[in-house]
């Protein structure tokens, strides 16, 4: 199975999703010092949602490029 | 029989019904019945992997930690999420992979890697070893949300019965497509009541999410917040970080990978999934809805929680739906595991025993191996004891250990040679198996540590043991194959 050659330098980008998991799991400890209430909900559970709803925007926007990169690929060869 | 016990078994009777239509127009040979010829589009796949997010344990487990321990539920919501960002880069690689070898099980993905059948058994061992707790899990899980939305007019062994015999029939006959057939059944249900009741009770007893948070603060001094040793933030992150490792070894979804029919799917997945289990939030605001409204359920009764405030606040038709809801989410992943383990005993124990074997036998040894595990599994949930939660979590432990040799062999060449993966993958069985029998945890095993670590998920050392003995036999045989 061919291996995908793609530059290094066009899928650096892919480290973008490395930020979600990092941003959740180390806000953990900080989050949770917050013992009030925020907006209604605990603060722990809004920081978590927060950063699930970044997760998704960042793996659709890691698609996006993929997508344009796979584009440009197949019109190029 | 009241109205609740009509509604689960109509809803019951229309899931096994999908299932068995399921087969229409496919002939079930082992390819078909395992992963579905390869041919999921997105949503057959999406629903399979959804299956993880709704398990009996989500649901009653899900709501039982909100419940019984508040924050500490929340790791439900944040493993997945990196599971999936993983996903993204990691199943189109092992599906390539499964789709060029046509490997129909994830023991034979390791047989094919490290070229190495003995390998596969010993994989196909600890996945059998893991899964029927999961099993029995989900039949338990099954009895008691029957019995509860039935108030205790049918008993937990007879829907036990009832829900295994089914589940065996329809796995049987139509494999995995009868298991994403009734997903989609599944998901809808879930949808629908997980949403409904997670808006609907904390608004009718409390007013409001803010009202109900609060009053459950006032009641329970920090229980919305992680305490500072236990369940501490070091305990959260390492349980997230060790599951998320785990996610995907689970054999039923490392081979529902394999039923996808392009690679796009998995990414496609990785932005949906994320969102779609934010629904398990609605599973936990049941939880704490129920803090104040059902209080004194203590231990493993914390399970409870979500079918006892439905119980004391909706009648029957809304009680049988909930009930129906729950019953799926045991049928559909039990469908899964069943699969899994069946496709395992048949394709890595049977056939490499058994030498020269026709693709036919295979097949028929897959099916017939069905009824087996399913009584077996019965006969264990039956006889009862509340061994089986640490089971399942030593389950998980279990699989976990197959994630380094795995991610290691995703290159074109493995990086460890079939000896060291192998005995990593002993040495980690043989830590998770001593951890969990003994029941020691880190603090007793290193009672000079700082309590950071001492809070530490227990399942890391035997990750470490594992990689360390795999580095080291690793180096040992390469440097012995050299020399030849």
């Amino acid at each position: 199975m061919p291996q995908p050659t793609t530059p290094r330098r066009r899928r650096l980008y892919h480290w973008l999703a490395l930020i979600p998991p990092l941003g959740m799991l180390i806000g953990v400890p900080f989050a949770n010092r917050v013992h009030t209430l925020v907006l209604g909900w605990p603060f722990l559970l809004t920081w978590i949602v927060a950063w699930v709803l970044l997760a998704a925007a960042c793996m659709g926007f890691l698609y996006k490029l993929d997508h344009r990169d796979t584009t440009a690929e197949s019109s190029g060869e | 029989m009241n109205v609740a016990l009509w509604v689960i078994a109509l809803v019951f009777a229309a899931a096994v019904a999908l299932a068995l239509l399921a087969r229409r127009g496919h002939e079930m040979n082992l390819e078909q019945w395992s992963v579905g010829g390869r041919g999921f589009g997105a949503i057959f796949v999406f629903l399979l992997m959804a299956g993880e997010i709704y398990t009996t344990f989500t649901f009653l487990g899900g709501s039982g930690w909100a419940y019984g321990r508040g924050a500490p539920a929340f790791y439900i919501l944040c493993y997945g999420t990196i599971a999936y960002t993983m996903s993204y880069f990691l199943l189109p690689v092992v599906w390539r992979y499964a789709r060029e070898r046509q490997l129909v099980s994830q023991a034979d993905f390791f047989v094919q890697k490290y070229e190495s059948r003995a390998l596969g058994v010993l994989v196909a061992a600890v996945s059998v070893a893991a899964l029927v707790p999961y099993l029995v899990l989900q039949l338990k899980g099954l009895g008691i949300i029957v019995s509860e939305a039935s108030s205790g007019s049918v008993r937990p062994s007879a829907a036990v019965w009832g829900g295994a015999v089914a589940l065996m029939f329809y796995v049987v006959i139509s494999g995995v497509r009868g298991s994403a057939w009734t997903a989609a059944l599944k998901d809808i249900m879930i949808l629908g009541v997980a949403v409904g009741i997670g808006i609907y009770l904390p608004l009718h007893y409390y007013g409001s999410y803010g009202e109900m948070f609060r009053r459950v603060a006032a009641a329970k001094p920090g229980f919305l917040t992680l305490p500072d040793r236990g369940n501490s933030p070091a305990w959260f992150v390492s349980t997230v970080v060790l599951s998320a490792l785990g996610f995907y070894m689970w054999p039923q979804y490392f081979a529902s990978v394999y039923t996808a029919k392009d690679e796009d799917v998995f990414r496609k997945n990785a932005i949906v999934l994320p969102l779609y289990q934010l629904v398990v939030l609605f599973v936990f605001f049941t939880g704490f809805a129920a803090v104040l409204v059902v209080p004194g359920l203590a231990g493993s009764d914390a399970d409870l929680s979500l079918l006892r405030i439905s119980r004391a606040t909706f009648g029957g038709p809304m009680l049988g739906l909930i009930g129906a809801a729950g019953l799926l989410t045991a049928l559909v992943p039990g469908s899964m595991i069943l699969i899994a383990a069946a496709t395992i005993l048949a394709q890595n124990v049977y056939r490499p025993l058994a030498g020269s074997v026709t693709d036919h036998r295979v097949s028929l040894l897959a099916r017939a191996s069905v009824p087996v595990i399913t009584l077996v599994a019965v006969w264990l949930t039956l006889r009862g004891g509340s061994a089986i939660v640490s089971l399942l979590l030593m389950g998980y432990n279990l699989v976990t250990q197959l994630f380094p040799s795995m991610v290691l062999s995703l290159g074109r060449r493995p990086l460890v040679t079939a000896s060291g993966a192998f005995a990593g993958i002993v040495a980690g069985v043989a830590t998770v198996a001593y951890i969990f029998l003994s029941g020691t945890s880190v603090a007793a095993l290193l009672p000079w540590a700082p309590a950071v670590v001492q809070d530490c998920n227990v399942g890391f050392i035997a990750l470490i043991v594992n990689v360390v003995v795999m580095a080291v036999v690793s180096a040992a045989t390469r440097n012995r194959l050299l020399e030849k």
